[in-house]
Formats: structure tokens, sequence, C-alpha cells
């Protein structure tokens, strides 16, 4: 093959790549302030359960709503719908990755990411807290 | 101070192994090295004469590092951070595999013990080109084992030993006692997602493909290095082929753990980690057609080096993206943060080799010889080369999307991964589904150089009318329903099920009209005849999954709170609620949740549900059948379920728990009451009466699976309430490693339980009884309908085929040899399949 066909080849896999790349809507993490002007946008929140508030969820009545609220590190807070079933270690969570969109003040969560203790057993801090139980 | 009762040996010896193997590694890279530059032939001989002694020795030590670790973890010595955080005593023997490469260590040794045996078939094979492909394999295993070692060095530990204390490695004041050990009474013990028999199998099958890859790149520089062009295609070919094969099964027994043991419900979910290591195989794939090629043509030499180095990178890329803790918070599954100086350690593992052979490669760019005439577009060879190139394509796009957290560490940017991320990938991999079923399909009747139009429209003519006609027929009886993306999406889920039946019937066309079912030649056909079922199978099982567990056609709904955002037709009510034996209908199903079953395994429980199907009509029994998802729940709370799944030839009925109801609260006041009963005695409580029938010591049945050396005894019991209605219980006591534990059975619609607690000293046994007001059990659950997924399994089993018949073809040793070694692979998987299901 040509050094010339080579660089059209490569020209045409740059564009059709670039074409690509173009085509996928990429989301954002954001803090809930940011989160409510980009209103019914796709983006991912980093948040943390907020323990003040009341967890609604009663799998007995609809096990497809969980109604809790998230508080993000400058305090913010947000009501948080999810139309699944609450994950257990919900309460336990440390931190929450919420992936959904902010309609009005409510956040339409499609997804929750969970950073638990017990799913991370080469966390050397969490270890020595269960270790110093005994 | 002298700590009590810990065993430190087994540790001094596998460290000394680990220093030992270190060594030996350096001395046999450096010694091949010199021997690769040496001019003298006996020089030379002598050099490799050291190296492959060196080399020998080094693996020696690794295998008895993976024995030290062995050791330790069956053992149950926690005094060792890696038996304390990977096994624990409830652990099945059969998992202490998985629980070896659970850790960073441990599969960083599985790697290198690969590397050994890789290695040692390459001395007796390689010939001439033994020098420089050995040592590149060398000093894989210079920094393999550098990252077990565990040495510090200037006050920064390079590597992390299998062998360190769990008394040096955790802050605690446990541990300034001399008798320690005994508070740590159990380990951590294996991950539950992971206690999957895929998951004994799965890991080494996919660290050999890891390990395999180095051969091409390692034969690719010996050619570099002596400067002799094109001959190492010839040699590393077999290699590639085998990576290919080994690569391609291990990733998609990943895919299949997953379905078996995960609850996304499926088998692909374009997580990052999969994708780390999809993005290789699809390189190394690209890189295997340029080097067929080329032995044919003698076009395409450059493509070769090209795509054979760039897979052993994104090897190595993928390395660096699980291990180093960047994904974050984009994986479920990636290894967490090991330190920075692992990290770095792991960066420099992943430039080491591959950037010094692109730079041999780019430096040589010019004399590495290529054919001027342009390949005719009719030619097979073209159409290989254009496969290749899109293929290569679409690995770029994966990993350009999957390094996002990547750029954001390097740029500090906050860009998040899309929306409806499987979409994202699949809207484009699915246009390069129907070109490569296309290509796949025609490229076998093309011929090298070039081909006759009339020739290929007759060849080509009769499978392009079967698939065509085979489409329309499944778009019209049995429709794809993957809707939600839209018209064009179907389309381009059309196009590529009729390129997939294409290169299916073209290459089953191929083998009977050219090859004359001489599978021995069809070894490419066989591969891609398995591709295109794998590729199909995957369109129609996804397409048409179905969520069964769907609340807004067949269950209850009691809204209980105000909904803010006011439910849309578009929100998922994809999990149902199920009382403990409350018929509910389920889709076709009516499903009841019977009871559940104790384990064995702590914090286990089996939840028996009954799936029932009537025809609609005459009310006949049509499907009768039990399934038993699982789940652990940690102390914690945390839940996690294993999915229990109904296989039929033409689809899976697969389901997990989403929720269980919270257990009895601690505040439970009522008490057990005591009974000394013998067998026959019977006891009523305030809704009947129980019958003690008989004791059972370590009974064998689905309930209870005693191994022989635990002491168990069961009490078989019958109540009996006043409503005429009786039920069977079964508690039960047992002694397993000295500790005596209960298993109590409830009998949920007479709020009664039962517990079994021992034998008094006039031979009555011990049955306590207690009854309670609890909230009725329930678990929540999702169902999906699987279609068809076996045809993703078998298109796998047939893809791994067609390269294992290329491959014994292209082996220069007798068939016999090839054969028998190929077979003994089987036994050796059939034996580790039988051992992790026994």
């Amino acid at each position: 093959m040509k050094t010339s066909s080579i660089i059209i080849l490569v020209v045409i896999a740059a564009a059709i790549g670039a074409l690509l790349m173009y085509s996928v809507n990429f989301s954002t993490y954001d803090t809930v302030s940011s989160a409510k002007q980009k209103q019914g946008q796709y983006v991912h929140l980093i948040a943390k359960l907020d323990k003040s508030k009341p967890i609604q969820y009663d799998a007995l009545k609809d096990p497809n709503y969980l109604s809790f609220y998230a508080v993000d590190s400058l305090g913010n807070s947000t009501q948080v719908i999810y139309h699944n079933p609450k994950p257990p270690e919900l309460e336990q969570s440390e931190r929450v990755v919420l992936k959904g969109k902010m309609e009005g003040n409510v956040f339409e969560c499609n997804d929750i990411l969970l950073k638990c203790p017990s799913k991370y057993k080469d966390n050397k801090q969490e270890l020595e807290k269960s270790v110093s139980q005994y | 101070m002298i700590f009590e009762n810990e065993h430190l040996l087994p540790g001094q010896v596998g460290q000394f192994f680990i220093i030992l193997a270190f060594i030996s590694s350096i001395v046999s890279a450096i010694s091949y090295f010199t021997a690769s530059k040496s001019q003298l032939e006996d020089e030379k001989q002598k050099w490799i004469r050291l190296a492959r002694g060196a080399f020998f020795l080094e693996s020696f030590s690794l295998l008895a590092v993976f024995i030290g670790i062995f050791y330790i973890c069956s053992h149950h010595y926690f005094e060792y951070f890696y038996a304390y955080k990977h096994a624990s005593k409830e652990l099945e023997p059969k998992y202490l595999l998985a629980c070896i490469w659970e850790g960073q260590e441990g599969s960083f040794l599985l790697w290198s013990l690969w590397h050994c045996v890789l290695g040692s078939i390459l001395i007796f094979t390689a010939k001439k080109r033994e020098a420089p492909v050995m040592a590149i394999v060398n000093i894989a295993q210079v920094f393999l084992v550098l990252m077990i070692l565990g040495v510090y060095f200037l006050n920064v530990r390079i590597g992390s030993s299998p062998f360190v204390l769990t008394r040096n490695e955790l802050v605690g004041p446990i541990f300034s006692q001399a008798d320690y050990l005994t508070f740590l009474k159990d380990g951590v013990g294996l991950n539950p997602l992971l206690r999957n028999y895929w998951m004994v199998v799965h890991p080494p099958i996919l660290f050999l493909g890891f390990a395999s890859t180095i051969v091409p790149i390692a034969f690719a520089y010996s050619s570099l290095f002596t400067k002799d062009w094109g001959g190492w295609v010839k040699a590393a070919l077999p290699w590639t082929l085998l990576s290919a094969c080994v690569l391609g099964t291990g990733i998609m027994m990943g895919g299949k753990w997953a379905y078996e043991s995960l609850s996304f419900g499926g088998y692909w979910a374009w997580d990052p980690v999969e994708n780390a290591v999809l993005v290789p195989w699809l390189i190394l794939v690209a890189g295997l057609h340029c080097m067929a090629v080329f032995n044919s043509t003698k076009n395409a030499l450059r493509a070769s080096y090209f795509f054979i180095i760039l897979t052993y990178l994104f090897v190595l890329y993928s390395t660096f993206l699980t291990r180093t803790g960047i994904l974050g918070d984009t994986s479920v599954h990636a290894f967490t943060e090991a330190g920075t100086a692992m990290n770095v350690l792991i960066g420099i593992f992943v430039i080491a080799i591959p950037i010094p052979v692109f730079f041999m490669y780019f430096k040589n760019y010019k004399k590495i010889p290529t054919i001027q005439k342009e390949e005719d577009i009719s030619s097979r060879e073209f159409w290989m080369f254009i496969g290749a190139l899109i293929l290569f394509l679409s690995a770029l796009f994966i990993i350009s999307i999957t390094s996002l957290p990547v750029y954001n560490k390097i740029f500090g940017s906050n860009i998040a991964e899309p929306a409806d991320r499987e979409f994202a990938y699949n809207k484009v991999l699915v246009l390069v589904a129907v070109i490569v079923g296309l290509l796949t399909g025609a490229s076998q009747f093309l011929k090298y150089k070039n081909t006759g139009n009339k020739y290929l429209i007759k060849k080509l003519s009769l499978p392009f009318g079967i698939a065509l006609a085979a489409t329309i027929l499944l778009a019209i009886f049995y429709p794809s329903e993957f809707t939600k993306k839209g018209p064009g999406f179907l389309m381009a889920i059309y196009f590529a099920l009729f390129a997939s039946i294409f290169s299916l019937i073209a290459n089953a066309f191929y083998l009977r009209t050219v090859l004359n079912w001489n599978l021995k030649a069809g070894g490419a056909a066989i591969s891609h005849l398995g591709f295109a079922l794998l590729i199909g199978g995957m369109l129609i099982s996804s397409g048409n999954r179905k969520v069964i567990s769907d609340n807004s056609k067949t269950g209850l709904v009691i809204p209980f709170a105000k909904d803010p955002t006011g439910r849309g037709t578009e929100d998922p009510m994809e999990n149902l609620t199920l009382l403990k034996g409350v018929p509910t209908q389920m889709g076709k199903y009516i499903v009841t949740y019977v009871n559940d079953s104790a384990s064995n395994e702590k914090d286990r429980t089996f939840y028996n549900l009954h799936f029932q199907k009537k025809d609609s009509v005459t009310g006949k029994v049509e499907e009768n059948f039990v399934l038993t998802p699982d789940a652990y729940r940690m102390k914690d709370n945390n839940l996690t379920s294993n999915p229990g799944t109904k296989h039929y030839l033409t689809h899976d009925i697969f389901t997990y728990i989403s929720t269980i109801s919270v257990p009895i609260p601690e505040s439970d006041t009522t008490t057990f009451k005591q009974h000394d009963m013998s067998i026959g005695d019977s006891v009523f409580y305030s809704k009947g009466y129980f019958i003690l029938n008989k004791i059972e010591k370590n009974p064998q049945n689905e309930r209870f699976n005693f191994s022989p050396t635990d002491t168990s005894l069961v009490a078989d019991i019958t109540v009996y309430g006043n409503d005429g209605t009786s039920y069977k219980a079964y508690p039960a006591l047992s002694i397993k490693n000295q500790e005596l534990n209960f298993i109590n059975d409830t009998v949920i619609s007479q709020n009664l339980y039962l517990n079994f607690s021992g034998i008094t000293g006039n031979n009555k046994f011990k049955i306590n009884s207690k009854e309670t007001d609890k909230l009725t059990d329930f678990i929540t659950l999702k169902a999906y309908y699987f279609p068809y997924i076996n045809l993703v399994w078998l298109g796998l089993v047939i893809m791994s085929c067609g390269f294992v018949i290329s491959l014994v073809n292209r082996i220069n040793a007798p068939r016999l040899y090839a054969y028998l070694s190929v077979g003994l692979v089987f036994v050796f998987l059939f034996y580790m399949f039988l051992l992790a299901n026994s």
C-alpha cells in the first residue's frame, strides 16, 4: 500500500472517529445547585444521603417508589425520586452518585451508585474499624 | 513482644521465593538480552544456558509462592493479611482458588505463572528467536514479580506482598496483645458476587489470554531486533490464534458469570472493565487478519506489526484502568486503589515494553518491505484489510468513551458517561456488526489477488437470498420488540440481523461447497460462523428481552405517598412484591413465594419461588417449576443477590431478588420456650401442635448439604395447624470447625419459630418454640424473559473451536501431539468445572 493511501485512510478514520464521538451525548458531574440550573438535562449528582429527612419506601404497597433527600458537599439538598426498589444499603452508604435529571425541585433518578463500606474490603480504615470492635 | 499461635514459617518461605523469583527473572532477562546481542555462537549458547536455568528457577519459585498463598488461605492463617482479607472458614473449599485471584497480588501471580508456562514452551519451540522473544517475556516477568515483591526502597514499599501480616497492616488495639489471634476468629472472606463456579474457571482463562498476548509482540520485537522482516509472522501466527481464542473465550466466560451471578439482567453491560478487555481482543483480531494476509500475499506487514504492538499496549492499559482505582465512580467491579507507589509501578509497566518496541517499529518503518502494487478491489486481502480497519476503529471508539475518567484526571474536567450507556455503544456497534457480518460472509468466497465477478455472484446469491428471506420471515413472525429507541435503530437491528444470518449461511455454504465438509481446513469459516451466531444471538436475545415482573400490568399498587413527579407511563415499574404464600400473577406465570431455606454459608438465604403457567382456556397446567434465587444479607444490611434462572432450550426465565423484608427486629421480646421431647412426642402451641418425627445425622438433601467433616443433627418435625393444614420444619444444629451453629426454621403462616438446641441428660431432644406476631415476610422480585440466549453460548463455543482448528493446522508439531495437548486442556477445564460444581 502507498503512503498516500495510508494517509487518506488515517484521515478518514479520524473523521469517522470524530463523528462518532460527536454522536455520544456525554453527561456531567454536578452539584445540586448546578443541576437545578440544568433543568431536564441528564446529569450525575454526587451527594450524600440526608439522614435528617425521612426515607419513604414501602415495598408492600409499591415496590417501585422510593423517595429520599440528598445533600451535596456545599450543603444544598434536594428530594430524590427513584422508581425502583430501595437499595438495601442506602442508609449505610457514605456517598451516592445519582444519575438522572432535575424536574423542578425534585431530582428524578434513573440509577443510584452507592459507595458502601462493606463493598470495599480493600479499604484499610474500614477493616480497622471492624477489627477494633473486638 | 512474642505473639501467640502465629505461623510465620510459610510466609518467610514464600517471601524468600518471591525474592528468588525476582532475582532470577532479572538474571534471565539480562542473559537472554546479552545472548540476543552476542555474535559468537559459542558465547551465545553459554548465555542462553544461563538464561534458561534462571527462567526455570524463576518458574519453580513462582509455583512455590502460589503454593504458599494456597497454604495460608486453606489453613485460615488469618495472621496473614491476604488470608484475612480473602478467605474465611465457612467458605467452601471449591472457592479457595477464587479467593486467591480475588486480590491484586494473587491475580498478578496467576498472570506470571502463565508466562512461565508459555515461556517453557517457547524455549523448546522458538529456535533461533528464543533469545529476543524470551528477553521480552522476562522483562514482563520482572515487572509482575515487582508488583508482589513488597520490599522497601528509600522508604517506599515497592509492590505488595501476599505474605504481609495483618498486625503490620492494620492499626488497632488488639494488635498490642500477644493473643490477638484469638480475636481474629474469621476472615472477611470472598465477595459473595464471586462465589460462582465461573469465577473459579474464568480468571485463569482470561489471564492466559492476557499473558499470551506477549508472545506475538515478542516475535515482532525479535524481527525488528534482528532486522529479519516478515519471518516472524509465520512463527507468531499460531500464538496469535491461541491468544484470540483464549482471550475471546475468557471475555465471554466473564459474560456468562455476569449472567449467572450478577443482577443487572444480562451478559454484557458495556462496563469499563468489560470494555477494557474487549478492546485488545478486537485489535488482536485485526492484527490476526493482517498476519493472515501477509502469509498469503506479502501485503499488510506494517499493519501486522502495528496491530500486534498496539494489542499489547491495550492489554496493559486495561490493567491500568482496572487496577489503579481510576475508574472509581464509573464501574461496579474495578479493583480499588492500591496506593501511589503501586499506581506508578503499574504505569511504568504499561509503557515499558510496548513503547520501546513502537519506537523500533517507527525507526525501521521505511525498511519494512511493502508491495508497491495496489491490491485489487476484488481480492480477499483488500476486504480483509478493510475488516481489520473496521475492528480497529470500533476498538478506538470503545476505548475513547471508556477512558473518560482518565481525561477527567488529566484535564480536571467533569465529563460523565452518557445517559444511556448501553445505547451510546450499541448504536455505533450495531453498524459495525452489519459491516463485519457482510465481510465475514462474503470474503470467504473471495480469492487472494483477485476474484472473478461471475464466480462471486454465483456463489453468494443463494446465501444472500436465504438470509434475506429468513430476515423477512423473522420480521413478520418474530418481530424485534426493541422499539424504544425509534425506527432508525430498529432498522439497524434488522440490518445487523440480516448480516449475521448471511454470514452464518455463507460460511456454512463455504464449508459445504468449497471445502466439502473438510473441517480441518475450515477453521476460519467455522470461527466466522460461530461469530455470526454469537452476534445474531445477542441481537435476538437482547432485542426481545422482556421484563415480566411488570407491576403496571399485573401487580397491585397502592400509592401511599404523593409522587411529586407524577408517575409517567415511561417510569419503570419493573419490580413485583411477593408476599409469602400468596400466589401472584406475573406475566404468564402465577408465582408463589413458598419459603426460604438457610444455606451452609453465613448470611445466605435461598428463596423458593414456585412458578406455574396454566392454559388460559382449559386451565391445564403447562409449566411447573421452582426457582431459587438467593441473597446474602451482610452485617450492615448490604444485600447481594444471585439470580435464579430456569433454562429452556429456546429461552431462559431469569429472576433475582431486589428487596427482602427486614428480619425480626432485635426488640422482639418473645422468647423461646424449651420442650424436652423424645421421638414421636407432640407439643401444643396456640394454633395447633407439632410432632418430632425423627432426628437425622448429616442428611444430604436439597435443603442441607453438610460436608463429611461436619457433625450435624437435623430434627424432622411436622406442624399441624388447627385449621387442618400441616407443614414440615427442620431446625438443625451443626458443629463446624469446633463451633456450634443453630439453624432455626420457621413456619411463617403459623408465626412459629423452631430451634433445636441439644440433647438432655436423659436422651431427650431440646426443641424450642417461639410464636411472634411479626410482619409477613415478603420479597421484591425482578424477572426477565430471555429468548434464544443459548445461541450466544453456542456461537461462542463454535467460534473457539474454529480458532482451535486453525491453530492445530498451523503448528508444525505432529497432529497427534497438537490434538493431544488441546484435549488435555479440555480435560483440565472439565475437571475445574466438576471441581467447582461439586
